[in-house]
């Protein structure tokens, strides 16, 4: 797959401000265009993350960023793909820049989030699985978060203390990261002693939802090459894999899963898929991999990505934990950033958010919290309804 | 007066109350079952034009994972105990479909009462209730004494 450049990553700090989202993703942009010595009016694109949560605005959100930059005649769409948004506008962003239709591309997405639990829209719609899932059976989201750790115990043996230990070692990641939104090194005790929100997991072991922006400035290898960016962050593969049939783990927002009786389960599952894409159009491998920023929706999750990317084998991803290898400083870092557990989840903003942290670390600009000698990083998310998400950056 | 049982939604499975099925739908001549039924896709089958049969799907089948909701879930839930309690969610694997399905776990059992791999058997229980009606879902029911390895 022919690679697209990076030229410019910002972001609005993550937090619970309340303000308009438009503020949040107006912020980044201005922040990516600056980083990148890209003037608004070179822009020929605009590829925005779709919020669901902040009315029409959201809705058409390539033209209300457009608008709030500053009308120009750029072309413009807006994507929505649940938590996989952000990998969905860069995937047409690239599209549009390797096509030809144009030089440099604005990805952006930002959110503003209502306190408590994500919750479907409203009505009585018995037509909409997620609707059905929250009224007949109480299964929320951290519902499946819990699931899939208790199954993870089940199987594999994990403890609560491992699910805590991610925290524990992603809450020290974030202190060094001004742009999250909770910065306090937590210890094991401090998650152990939080309230149970779905057994096993607890509060501290599940990501809340947070206001944020994130964007990039993404053009073509030679147009980067021409205007003086030698050696950009490039995106060598981007995965936007639905599920192939039959799906045989039970995921949001759905109340059953494909039957494997007359087909069988393929050999890699849903989650495997999204990075098996990746891979594959980068024409790279797991062994490959510096860093990764993965979709910690909760503490035991990032253990299941361990696999699922590849980094090691089933059932060995707490002792990838437990021997350090996946903290700053090991063979290979997962979310230095601090991960969804220190940002809390802005849908539309988070993919692209994970593509900003690895820009950074590629770039050798993290600061405290750098990997050192990153060169390649991957992140991984995934949307419910079937979207996966996964974006591959090299240097 | 007695209140009126009805499905909290219609259509998603039987009132029997001794032996109540999910209602799901079935590729013709396949072995490809879904839940609900109106809302079923995944098979790439299904792209053709195909009518689904509507079949009942089995009633049994054996606990793949448990959880709970520890903190009332939000609309369209309808919270009906003050204070909350806390509701068990079960996802349970149907013996003959081999697909997984979830569900609220009667009550009275946590996550310590629970194991995965344990028999589940399907059964009724009211959602909620208003003047006039009493809202009926599906619901998981450990069989107790019935070990999963007799299975």
């Amino acid at each position: 797959m022919d690679e697209i450049a990076i030229l410019g990553v910002g972001m609005h700090p993550w937090g619970k401000w309340g303000r308009n989202f438009v503020e949040y993703g107006t912020h980044a942009a201005r922040e990516a265009l600056s980083d990148a010595n890209v003037a608004w009016s070179e822009v020929g694109f605009v590829s925005g993350a779709i919020t669901v949560r902040c009315g029409y605005p959201g809705y058409v959100s390539g033209s209300t960023f457009a608008r709030a930059l500053g009308f120009t005649g750029a072309q413009v769409a807006s994507s929505y793909a649940a938590c996989a948004s952000g990998a969905t506008a860069l995937q047409v962003a690239r599209g549009q820049i390797l096509s030809g239709a144009c030089d440099v591309a604005l990805v952006v997405g930002a959110d503003t989030t209502p306190k408590g639990f994500l919750a479907p829209n409203a009505g009585d719609r018995p037509d909409d699985m997620d609707w059905l899932r929250f009224h007949l059976v109480g299964a929320t989201n951290p519902v499946y978060f819990g699931l899939h750790a208790r199954r993870r115990m089940e199987l594999h043996g994990a403890t609560t203390d491992d699910f805590a230990m991610v925290k524990v070692k992603n809450s020290r990641h974030s202190v060094h990261n001004p742009r999250a939104r909770f910065t306090k090194e937590y210890g094991l005790d401090d998650v152990r002693n939080s309230p149970v929100v779905s057994d096993p997991l607890r509060l501290l072991d599940i990501c809340a939802t947070s206001d944020g922006g994130a964007a990039m400035v993404v053009s073509s290898m030679d147009w980067a090459r021409a205007h003086g960016h030698t050696d950009p962050v490039r995106v060598a593969g981007i995965s936007t894999v639905t599920p192939t049939y039959p799906d045989t783990v039970i995921d949001l927002p759905y109340l059953a899963t494909d039957s494997s009786v007359g087909t069988p389960a393929p050999g890699r599952g849903f989650k495997e898929s999204i990075g098996d894409r990746v891979y594959i159009e980068a024409g790279l491998g797991p062994e490959d991999i510096d860093l990764a920023e993965v979709y910690d929706l909760s503490s035991a999750l990032e253990l299941d990505w361990y696999e699922q990317l590849g980094f090691c084998a089933k059932g060995d991803a707490e002792k990838l934990l437990r021997d350090g290898v996946t903290s700053i400083g090991g063979r290979l870092p997962v979310n230095a950033s601090g991960g969804l557990g220190a940002f809390g989840e802005a849908v539309p903003a988070q993919a692209i958010a994970q593509v900003c942290e690895l820009t950074w670390q590629l770039r050798d600009q993290a600061g405290e919290r750098q990997v050192e000698g990153a060169r390649v990083g991957i992140t991984a998310n995934q949307g419910l309804f079937g979207h996966g998400s996964s974006v591959l950056v090299r240097r | 007066m007695p209140k009126t049982r009805v499905p909290a939604v219609e259509g998603m499975f039987t009132m029997d109350p001794d032996n109540p099925h999910l209602i799901g739908g079935k590729v013709p001549g396949r072995d490809s079952w879904f839940f609900p039924r109106h809302l079923a896709g995944g098979d790439p089958a299904v792209s053709g034009d195909v009518e689904l049969e509507t079949v009942e799907l089995g009633n049994r089948g054996r606990l793949w994972s448990y959880t709970t909701s520890n903190y009332p879930p939000p609309p369209p839930f309808v919270v009906t105990t003050d204070p909350y309690v806390p509701i068990t969610v079960v996802a349970v694997e149907l013996h003959d479909e081999k697909m997984v399905v979830l569900g609220q776990c009667v009550a009275g059992f946590g996550p310590d009462d629970l194991h995965v791999g344990e028999e589940m058997q399907l059964t009724l229980d009211t959602l909620y209730e208003d003047d006039d009606h009493e809202y009926v879902v599906w619901k998981w029911r450990p069989v107790t004494g019935c070990a999963a390895e007799d299975q």
